[in-house]
């Protein structure tokens, strides 16, 4: 556990110290929510929610924020590879293991500050609070895509050479796992041919368990979203560890 | 086996090139012990592999009586090293890098705290120990690494090119430091290096090393000696006919290469003039010469018949410093 938590340390010391990237990353999903937010909200009509567009985004852009946060912060590592630190966490006497669940642990942590600064500043711009709990089962669904996510890019880091490949992890894994999960659009108003695709993006669940928390409304039931998510955190976590042991530095 | 390492027939290949070719040697406890060769002899591989790092194709190796390839972890315990390349986080204080590696190896808190008090005294970083890294000089850099690699009280250290690319000044002082460890806390040091001089002042015993073999292995000064008195260099546009006049017993040894005869004679200050005397009357043109006492780099000369290649390794310097810095 100490070796998890020493990892997990130096990920948030570094975290609180860039200042830029978190400013960097909470302003991509701010602009999100402020132009589609207020941009939309009279067009769009909601299954369910009627003319409430924004308080249908605010969970999408939430999820947005961590997924973008954690898999960068997963990815990461190809730096710590680059700059040689990773030998110096390597040749110590703990196992790998501890060490790609530390940075797990850091990552998704990091990514679950990112989205509550977002959720932060939603309730600013209209965020309604439904009930209490609600905000702690949108945290919880925050935690999973943290991990998962985290763990998926430190898969793909322990492949990759070097940052050259991360534009197009970005471009044709990243961008279409956000496009495809519904944070942006509810998934019933889809052509029925592409609708099932919706169902085998892992983000799915998590917006849709976000939004279950935040809005009290869902078109998947939050029970299977929790499992199926859950599994997918489980299953991230065991390939990362299972790819990093096999890192080349 | 009470050596410190104990290596035996450690070969690593990378597809088709042998980067470390079945080399065998026994390092003491205490002692200082270098690694001394050219750009791509095979050091870093040799140390890759005796920490853990890296898997021999063939051959093995004990450090500190432990098996390096079925008892990693205790060989990981045991050891500290100075990797050639930077391994610190820019983003952390030098505390906070100390500190880190102490909870990797489980140091108790209390304990920690004094040793890394201590040995950033040590290395006259006490001052600067809450700044970021990434204020760190080059020669700071390293005094960070070399104390992160004591802290947990290694019985062998290795650093790999310790001083590579550091001012003539910051490497004396590197040189004291690594030399006082020794003395005073017994901790045996195995250090690869380019440098002739570093080996030749540091080291106990040096290896030399070249295309992945051991060429020679012994004391600085019975490598030198080895040699067979002092060095006479020639330099002339006909090496070739020195080369072939001077077949005189006395001289030991003999080696024309790009315009340079070098010899290797006793009391070389008497027989010059004569030597001299006898290229003018068969006018053979001599540019200059020079007289000195053999440096590893004779022996180097002497066992390789060439160079160090200290040009290349000088330009290979560059490169690797401005890479570095282009990182940051
Ligand atoms: N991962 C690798 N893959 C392929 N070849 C390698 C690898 N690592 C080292 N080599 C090769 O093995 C040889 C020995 O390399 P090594 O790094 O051990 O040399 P070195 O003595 O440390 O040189 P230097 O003084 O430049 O540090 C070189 O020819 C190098 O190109
Ligand atoms: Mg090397």
């Amino acid at each position: 556990m100490d070796i998890i938590y020493t990892i997990w340390l130096r990920s948030i010391k570094r975290y609180i110290r860039s200042k830029s990237r978190i400013i960097g990353s909470i302003s991509m999903p701010l602009f999100f929510l402020i132009f589609l937010g207020f941009g939309l909200n009279s067009v769009v009509q909601i299954p369910g929610m009627g003319q409430d567009y924004i308080q249908f985004l605010i969970p999408g852009v939430v999820s947005m924020s961590v997924l973008f946060t954690s898999v960068f912060s997963g990815i990461q590592i190809i730096w710590d590879k680059q700059f040689g630190f990773l030998k110096e966490t390597l040749v110590a006497p703990v196992s790998r293991l501890e060490i790609m669940l530390g940075q797990t642990l850091g990552g998704a942590t990091t990514a679950f500050i990112q989205g509550v600064i977002i959720m932060l500043l939603a309730l600013i711009i209209g965020l309604q609070i439904t009930n209490p709990v609600g905000f702690l089962i949108a945290f919880g669904f925050m935690a999973l895509i943290g991990i998962s996510f985290t763990a998926f890019g430190i898969a793909i880091a322990s492949r990759m050479e070097d940052m050259h490949g991360f534009q197009l992890i970005m471009n044709f894994v990243v961008f279409p796992i956000f496009g495809l999960s519904g944070a942006l659009f509810p998934i019933s108003s889809l052509p029925s041919w592409i609708a099932p695709i919706t169902l085998f993006d892992p983000l799915t669940y998590g917006v849709e368990g976000i939004r279950y928390g935040l809005t009290g409304v869902s078109q998947i039931n939050p029970v299977v979203s929790f499992i199926v998510l859950g599994a997918f955190a489980v299953f991230m976590t065991i390939s990362g560890a299972y790819l990093f042991r096999k890192i080349r530095f | 086996m009470n050596a410190a390492i104990h290596v035996e027939n450690l070969t690593r290949r990378f597809q088709n090139l042998v980067a470390v070719d079945s080399i065998s040697f026994d390092i003491e406890p205490g002692e200082i012990f270098g690694l001394l060769g050219p750009n791509g002899a095979g050091k870093t591989t040799t140390i890759s592999m005796l920490s853990t790092m890296l898997k021999p194709t063939s051959g093995s190796a004990t450090v500190n009586g432990m098996d390096i390839i079925h008892d990693e972890d205790g060989v990981r315990k045991s050891i500290g090293i100075v990797f050639q390349d930077q391994s610190l986080d820019e983003e952390l204080t030098g505390w906070e890098n100390m500190d880190f590696h102490g909870r990797l190896y489980r140091i108790p808190a209390e304990t920690r705290r004094k040793r890394i008090d201590v040995l950033l005294a040590l290395v006259e970083l006490s001052d600067r120990k809450d700044d970021l890294v990434k204020t760190f000089s080059g020669g700071m850099r390293r005094r960070l690494e070399i104390a992160r690699g004591l802290l947990h009280e290694p019985k062998v250290l290795f650093l790999d090119e310790p001083t590579l690319g550091l001012d003539p000044q910051t490497r004396n002082h590197l040189w004291q430091y690594i030399a006082t460890l020794n003395r005073e806390k017994g901790i045996t040091i195995i250090l690869t290096t380019h440098y002739m001089e570093e080996a030749d002042r540091l080291c106990n015993r040096v290896a030399i090393i070249d295309h992945g073999k051991i060429i020679a292995l012994d004391s600085p000064q019975n490598l030198k000696e080895g040699i067979g008195g002092d060095v006479v260099t020639l330099r002339s546009e006909n090496a070739r006919a020195i080369a072939l006049t001077l077949d005189d017993p006395w001289i030991s040894r003999l080696e024309e290469h790009d315009g340079t005869v070098t010899l290797s004679l006793k009391n070389a200050e008497e027989h010059i003039s004569g030597i001299i005397t006898r290229l003018a009357a068969k006018g053979i043109p001599v540019e200059s010469v020079s007289i000195h006492k053999p440096t590893l780099e004779d022996v180097f000369l002497c066992f390789t018949g060439k160079t160090i290649r200290e040009e290349e390794a000088d330009h290979r310097d560059m490169v690797r410093m401005f890479q570095r810095k282009a990182r940051r």
